[in-house]
């Protein structure tokens, strides 16, 4: 799924549409499952939903191409499934089986993938940050054109590590797209409540850093700006700042009271933004796709999606002697008693 | 055989290392131009270019977190931290990704790299730029810990670390840069020039990470020593006319705990030192295992001898620091006990 891609710019045909709805509607079914399986105690910890924010990685992984890099935060089941990792693998991760991908290891924060080029999966709010820069550096280092998507959100975007990281990036020109996803609320902290500014884009500007905010409710401009960033990496000019505004309908993790926005105010994001219904509506508003053709989808993502939950129950939990392995390449030997 | 300092011995590695592997980067406050604020990265810019050996900002958080992308896409980056004690703020990098990147991925990704840092006090730096912080790696699983304590083995260990599949902390301690160093602050300084461990090989070697040293073979008690310590380890030893071994440990994690278990089962009697504070120092956990190893052997309490639990101080630096004269006593008990 990677590696899709339009030939000419703001020309999207009913396939593409169609597959963008397709990719959407699988993260917001993933993530419906993901909460049932915590609500029903299969999954244990913690657990931050991607619903309301599906159009950006749908939407950037649509600008990407084969090679490039992804590296995110802890809120990383959207991001998987986008750049096509098996949801198989994702959910039985956040089940803590055999079968996740890090063998229930990382659990949802902490999933990764070298053939998807998914470096994670980052649980320490803003650490992925100059992860992003390095990989990029090494992509330089290696002269193989390619970019590196490097996902933070609006609450990480005030940690200090992050202007480390542009710094360096504008200093050597490092092919790298700081996607700030802005859903509004660190936590349960908003914007208005956190961040000297509105416009987080802007903090790029004296490090050199060119930026813009898009609409992330709408996958068509993501993938626009997403293209845009990708142009200007691949060209050589160093790194770009895409402040994408978002919105997550659910809470911060599965423990969020949500006492910090009005049910009003969520209610009228999916009523009147909501990124599948909108791409929805424009399916249908055309000729080409009809009713049914939608219906046929959701039942194949239904099934995928019960799947990978009924895969995620039976695979094994992972043997206590796996605890000690994977720290480092030749076992350190310690006492177990 | 060539004559060097540690501070030549080290460079000397980083050249071969480079020379050997196109992929070894080395990086850090003012190595490229400069040099290194030590020298131990001099000439390496001007030899291997401004790709290879380059200076950053200084920004610790942000070296380490580029450093970790970088090695996770197959670079081999070599650190440098300017002092051990400006390590703080990457503490998070190193901890939370490095350390833990293997472990967390299931073995998908790797974090080979080595984070070099002068350590150690002796010259008069007080506070923030004489601390030895090897207790905060060693307690961190997916992170191995060196401290040579000559040229000889600062130049193999540093080659077997940068060839190491994971993550390595190497400390050197600054006051051996440039000659052993005794305790005897009051004596007049000596150079490696004269010593047999100044005295290195030339040409690529590795000394493996995890193997102590017999420095001075004997039957009365056991002294274990890394860095600094080794000297007044020796110093104190020939002063106090007993017939003390003194092991070199060389590396603390993995720790060659065989060679030790050997050494106190046969004399019965050991004391630990290090110039870091007593408590939760490297000291009690080797004092642990040496317990566990060797307690039916055991003749006498295990002493440490470390610095005091204060700040490291400016004016009392010779009283802070752990010399001949407080090793001596510490024989001294042992003996009776």
């Amino acid at each position: 799924m990677a590696a899709r891609k339009t030939t000419k710019k703001s020309e999207v045909s009913p396939e593409e549409m169609l597959s963008y709805y397709r990719d959407m509607l699988l993260i917001r079914r993933f993530e419906e499952k993901a909460g049932q399986l915590y609500g029903m105690g299969l999954i244990g910890g913690f657990c931050h939903l991607y619903i309301g924010q599906e159009a950006v990685v749908v939407g950037l992984e649509a600008a990407a191409e084969e090679g490039d890099k992804r590296i995110t935060s802890y809120r990383d089941h959207g991001h998987m499934l986008a750049c096509g990792m098996d949801p198989k693998g994702v959910m039985a991760e956040l089940t803590g089986r055999e079968g996740g991908y890090s063998k229930g290891k990382g659990g949802s924060m902490h999933m990764f993938s070298k053939e998807k080029n998914f470096y994670g999966g980052h649980g320490i709010v803003g650490a992925q940050v100059p992860l992003g820069a390095g990989l990029a550096f090494a992509d330089r280092y290696k002269e193989n054109g390619r970019v590196t998507f490097t996902y933070f959100g609006d609450g990480a975007a005030n940690q200090g590590q992050v202007y480390e990281s542009f710094n360096m990036a504008a200093l050597w020109k490092l092919p790298v797209i700081f996607v700030i996803e802005n859903n509004q609320y660190a936590m349960g902290t908003s914007q208005k409540r956190s961040t000297s500014t509105d416009e987080i884009h802007k903090r790029g500007e004296p490090f050199g850093i060119p930026g813009e905010m898009v609409d992330g409710m709408d996958v068509i401009s993501v993938k626009e700006a997403g293209e845009r960033a990708v142009a200007h990496c691949r060209k050589g000019d160093g790194p770009y700042i895409l402040e994408i505004k978002t919105y997550r309908y659910r809470g911060h993790s599965m423990s969020d009271p949500a006492k910090y926005r009005t049910r009003e105010e969520v209610q009228k994001m999916r009523e009147e933004r909501d990124p599948i219904e909108q791409v929805r509506a424009k399916l249908l508003s055309g000729k080409s796709i009809t009713e049914d053709k939608l219906k046929e989808i959701d039942k194949e993502i239904k099934e995928i999606v019960n799947a990978s939950a009924e895969f995620a129950k039976e695979s094994p939990e992972p043997a206590v002697e796996e605890l000690w392995t994977d720290i480092y390449a030749t076992e350190i030997p310690q006492e177990v008693n | 055989m060539a004559r060097m300092t540690m501070i030549e011995a080290i460079r000397d590695a980083h050249t071969l290392a480079m020379e050997a592997d196109d992929d070894v980067v080395v990086m850090g406050e003012d190595v490229g131009y400069f040099g290194g604020v030590f020298r131990c990265t001099a000439g390496l810019q001007k030899r291997f270019g401004v790709q290879r050996c380059f200076d950053t900002p200084i920004s610790e958080l942000g070296i380490v977190g580029t450093a970790v992308g970088m090695a996770a896409f197959g670079l081999k980056p070599v650190v440098e931290i300017q002092f051990a004690d400006y390590m703080y703020p990457a503490y998070d990098q190193i901890v939370s990704e490095a350390a833990r990147l293997r472990y967390r991925s299931a073995g998908e990704f790797t974090c080979p790299m080595v984070v070099r840092m002068p350590t150690g006090g002796g010259i008069f730096g007080a506070q923030t730029h004489s601390q030895s912080p090897e207790a905060l790696f060693t307690h961190v699983a997916g992170l191995k810990t060196v401290v040579p304590s000559n040229p000889q083995d600062a130049k193999g260990l540093l080659l077997a670390a940068i060839n190491d599949p994971d993550p390595v902390i190497f400390l050197e301690p600054k006051r051996l840069y440039n000659g052993p160093f005794d305790g005897h602050f009051d004596r007049p300084s000596q150079s490696w020039g004269k010593h047999p461990l100044g005295e290195v090989e030339t040409g690529y070697y590795e000394t493996p990470l995890g193997t102590a040293n017999i420095v001075r073979e004997g039957s009365a008690a056991t002294l274990l020593a890394y860095g600094t310590m080794v000297h007044v380890a020796l110093a104190a030893v020939e002063e106090s006319g007993v017939d003390v071994e003194v092991i070199d440990l060389r590396t603390l994690l993995p720790l060659d705990l065989e060679t030790i278990a050997e050494s106190v089962s046969r004399t019965g009697r050991c004391i630990v030192l290090h110039e870091a504070t007593l408590t939760s120092g490297y000291g009690a956990e080797v004092t642990a295992l040496i317990q566990g190893e060797c307690f039916y052997s055991l003749e006498a309490p295990v002493l440490r001898v470390a610095g005091w639990d204060t700040p490291y101080p400016h004016a009392q630096e010779w009283d802070y620091f752990p010399g001949p004269e407080r090793v001596k006593r510490a024989i001294a008990t042992v003996m009776e006990g």
